[in-house]
């Protein structure tokens, strides 16, 4: 019989807390860690992957634009009320995780901080799960209205981001303030993922407040290059590399929706079949494939694809 | 790479001066600024004119663990030394060293099991420095089937090629070099290697080029540690950039900054 093979990594991927609750001098009712793994996923026998990967859901503060009709139904009654958008995927869909999505902040937009401030006020007070904020994309107007997100969460210690290679100042400053933990975007490139992380360290963030988005493809578009990537930061974190040796989180929604061959409606392409199955089936793969390549936190859009990945958690962990 | 600090040890002035006059301050001062500048561990020897050795590793040993917690690696030809010396580490000591003659391996094996230490073997004899790589060879062979048959783990052995002074043996360079890589197919799992570097620069007049140079090249052929100055920032910085180059570390602007962080 051929001897089983057990890898003894040297290293472990550092372990992100993200919400704080009364205890720790936030108000959530819990806290959800994230990473720790001692192995590659799933991989139980050989060691400990002491935490499973969530889900968060993706919640707009304004009607996303692009968004294809099977995904707009689910959400037809709160597009124009984040607050009440944000209260549905908690109550009705069980949300353990939010990711609001400060789009209308962006300049063609415009919307003022206040109005921003006002949001997350009433989000805090109205629901106690633990926070992602992400801001509009815009470097110049997200060091303007992070920072302010910053401080209305103090001490909830809440996941902002994103920060790049050329705008990482401003953000780090304020999340290393404020008790939070950053988002470091690469653009799938493992040599400015660990770039990144070691500049936001320099600045005396630790380590283990840093999670990486290394940024991902869908389905059919880059899903294999991004699995390497993911793989390659792993395996060198799992060999003893500090610098690098952090969580993932993945922007799936954002990601799979973007492929034809998910928001195209029937009419379109009738001989691919429906899209109320095509949508969910492309979100849910490319969620599926990213949690093998090690991801931890996957934001994320159709309820019933996050229904079926976390089954698919559920599952893997039960084992 | 595992990186050992050589420098405190009694054979250098102040040290030695230390030594003798139990000055805490000198060896700690010593001991930090080592692992500050990116040491594994820290070699401790009592230096060659030492009167009291019994009393002063373990006195060398308390000092240094007051203020590093890193593995020490306890330097003595004296089996009752380095025993005085493990009696009072905390941490997995390293033994330095044996050589391939049995009396050597029946004594230290036997100390490095009983402390649960790791033990480096020189392929040296009482017949002398080996002249070839076959040399080297046979006696790293009788190193590790001794240590196979006394259940001394492996991967806990560090074997050492003994490195010879460029300006004397220079026709053996290419054979040291080729022995590190050699060593690792002994068995399996492989021992690891070794090398005390600043013996290769022994009386030349480019000390420093001289060991950047060789442990460049001992880094590609597969060199797991080495015992040096690790106060040479020069040295310090091509080793890192050698195993950059070897695809071990993976590769952004700030990589020697990086390397520094583990």
């Amino acid at each position: 019989m051929i001897k089983e093979y057990i890898e003894n990594w040297s290293g472990e991927i550092n372990t992100v807390t993200i919400g704080a609750t009364l205890n720790e001098g936030g108000t959530r009712r819990f806290s959800i860690k994230v990473g720790g793994e001692k192995t590659l996923p799933f991989l139980f026998k050989e060691n400990k992957l002491p935490f499973k990967p969530v889900i968060a859901y993706e919640v707009w503060d304004i009607p996303p634009s692009d968004w294809p009709e099977e995904l707009i139904r689910f959400y037809k009654d709160v597009l124009n009320d984040p607050l009440a958008w944000a209260e549905k995927v908690v109550k009705e869909y069980n949300a353990e995780l939010i990711c609001l999505k400060l789009a209308g902040a962006h300049p063609e937009i415009g919307k003022s901080p206040d109005e921003i401030v006002k949001l997350l006020e009433n989000i805090l007070k109205s629901l106690d799960v633990p926070l992602i904020i992400i801001g509009c994309g815009d470097d110049q107007k997200d060091n303007l209205i992070l920072p302010v997100c910053s401080q209305i969460t103090k001490n909830q210690r809440c996941l902002i981001g994103e920060v790049t290679q050329d705008n990482y100042r401003t953000l780090t400053a304020s999340v290393l303030a404020d008790g939070h933990n950053i988002i470091a975007q690469s653009p799938i490139d493992i040599n400015i993922a660990k770039q990144l992380n070691i500049l936001i360290s320099d600045m005396g963030l630790p380590l283990e407040r840093i999670v990486i988005n290394p940024t991902v493809g869908a389905l059919g578009y880059g899903l294999e290059y991004t699995y390497s990537i993911m793989e390659r930061l792993r395996l060198a974190g799992l060999n003893g590399d500090k610098v690098i040796a952090s969580p993932f989180i993945c922007f799936v929604g954002q990601e799979a929706w973007r492929a034809k061959e998910a928001k195209a409606e029937d009419s379109e392409f009738p001989q691919w079949g429906k899209a109320s199955r095509r949508g969910p089936l492309w979100e849910m793969i490319t969620a599926t494939v990213l949690l093998q390549a090690g991801a931890d936190i996957l934001v994320m859009r159709h309820p019933e694809a996050i229904r079926k990945v976390k089954e698919y958690i559920e599952l893997a962990y039960s084992v | 790479m595992f990186i050992i600090g050589e420098l405190i040890n009694g054979m250098y002035k102040e040290i030695g001066k230390a030594i003798k006059e139990k000055n805490k301050a000198i060896i700690q001062d010593c001991a930090l600024k080592q692992v500050k500048a990116g040491a594994d561990a820290l070699d401790l020897n009592c230096g060659p004119v030492a009167k009291d050795p019994l009393s002063d590793m373990p006195w060398l040993v308390e000092t240094v663990q007051q203020v590093v917690d890193k593995p020490l690696c306890i330097d003595s030809s004296k089996p009752k030394v380095v025993e005085a010396g493990l009696k009072v580490a905390k941490n997995k000591t390293i033994i330095n060293s044996t050589t391939a003659d049995l009396e050597k391996l029946e004594v230290l094996v036997d100390l490095a099991r009983r402390y649960n230490a790791k033990l480096i073997g020189l392929t040296l004899s009482s017949k002398g420095v080996p002249q070839n790589k076959e040399q080297r060879l046979e006696l790293a062979a009788q190193i590790v089937a001794y240590c196979s048959e006394k259940d001394f783990p492996i991967e806990d052995l560090y074997l050492d090629p003994v490195v010879l002074p460029v300006n004397v043996a220079q026709a053996q360079q290419k054979d040291i070099l080729e022995s590190i890589h050699e060593f690792k197919i002994i068995s399996e799992p492989p021992p690891k290697t070794i090398v005390g570097l600043s013996n290769v620069s022994q009386g030349t007049k480019l000390r420093k080029l001289i060991n950047r140079t060789f442990m460049v090249m001992a880094v590609a052929f597969g060199l797991d540690s080495a015992i040096l100055d690790p106060l040479d920032k020069e040295l310090m910085d091509a080793i890192i950039t050698a195993e950059l180059i070897l695809n071990k570390h993976i590769y952004c602007d700030s990589f020697l900054e990086a390397c520094k962080k583990k």
